[in-house]
């Protein structure tokens, strides 16, 4: 039997306001479904990571992944969900998000072991279709 | 470079970019090897119940290392496009002050390869490394 998917809602909704560095970058829970994931950053100036250009830090998109791979761990789960710790992520960045710009990222845990759950995530800033960058993370699941 | 130079590109790059300065990230130089600095702050925290820094701030962390290291070495204003990273994590970052310091694996024309790594209370027990690839912006 699948994990109760208002549980992991509230709990996605939990992660993305109450972890005291999620709350600080602003980050907004969109939607979570069976081993899925979405969560936001708005753009903010204190985000910023290249002051010429006004663009959001590769820094908060990195913390952005992090953060709904271990959503979509979570979301994976049979029974009650995971607690989870980040083993590896490997990030690549398609190209800058644009000026001023919030990103949207999505992740999916595709496979799950009795330890380690495998995750690829994407982030975009205004079309799904045209990437800024894409993830792929390996986290120890903890079975609570 | 000379080490006014380094000092100062050094300086230019904690002071102009914000997120820099939203982690908290201060840096030090002896000659060009820089050592970053990352003290503890509440919001940095991923998981209260340890409590262990988000994974993503030591990412973030061991990247803004990699882009600090760069300006020092390749003395540009502009900040470098990161191409690609990969972060593994050792162990869990607890709350106090983390260090890191990058190693420019390899430096092109247009690409640089380097290697970070984070480390606690010891450089033996490291908390995190970072490989990455980064595009170089000229002036």
């Amino acid at each position: 039997m699948a994990v109760d998917l208002d549980l992991i809602r509230q709990m996605g909704q939990h992660m993305a306001t109450t972890v005291p560095q999620a709350a600080a970058l602003g980050f907004r829970f969109v939607s979570v479904e069976r081993a899925r994931g979405v969560l936001e950053v708005p753009w903010r100036e204190d985000l910023v990571g290249d002051p010429d250009t006004e663009v959001i830090a590769g820094g908060v998109v990195t913390s952005l992944l992090d953060h709904v791979c271990g959503l979509a761990v979570s979301a994976a789960a049979d029974t009650v969900p995971f607690g989870t710790a980040t083993l590896d992520l490997r990030i690549d960045y398609m190209r800058p998000a644009a000026p001023r710009a919030g990103v949207t990222a999505e992740a999916h845990c595709y496979k799950v072991t009795r330890s380690i759950a495998f995750v690829r995530a994407e982030a975009w800033d205004a079309d799904k279709a045209d990437l800024i960058a894409t993830a792929q993370g390996a986290f120890v699941v903890n079975r609570g | 470079m000379s080490a006014p130079d380094a000092a100062r590109q050094l300086e230019a790059f904690l002071q102009r970019v914000p997120y820099v300065r939203f982690l908290g990230m201060r840096a030090e130089l002896s000659g060009e090897a820089m050592t970053a600095i990352l003290p503890f702050a509440p919001h940095l925290v991923g998981n209260t119940m340890i409590p262990a820094l988000h994974g993503g701030v030591i990412g973030a962390f061991l990247e803004a290392t990699a882009l600090a290291q760069l300006s020092v070495t390749q003395g540009s204003a502009r900040v470098h496009k990161t191409i690609d990273i990969t972060i593994e994590y050792l162990r869990p970052g607890r709350a106090q002050t983390t260090y890191a310091r990058a190693e420019l694996r390899k430096v092109g024309r247009r690409v640089a390869n380097v290697h970070v790594e984070a480390w606690q209370e010891a450089r033996e027990t490291p908390v995190a490394f970072l490989r990455g690839h980064f595009l170089l912006s000229s002036d």
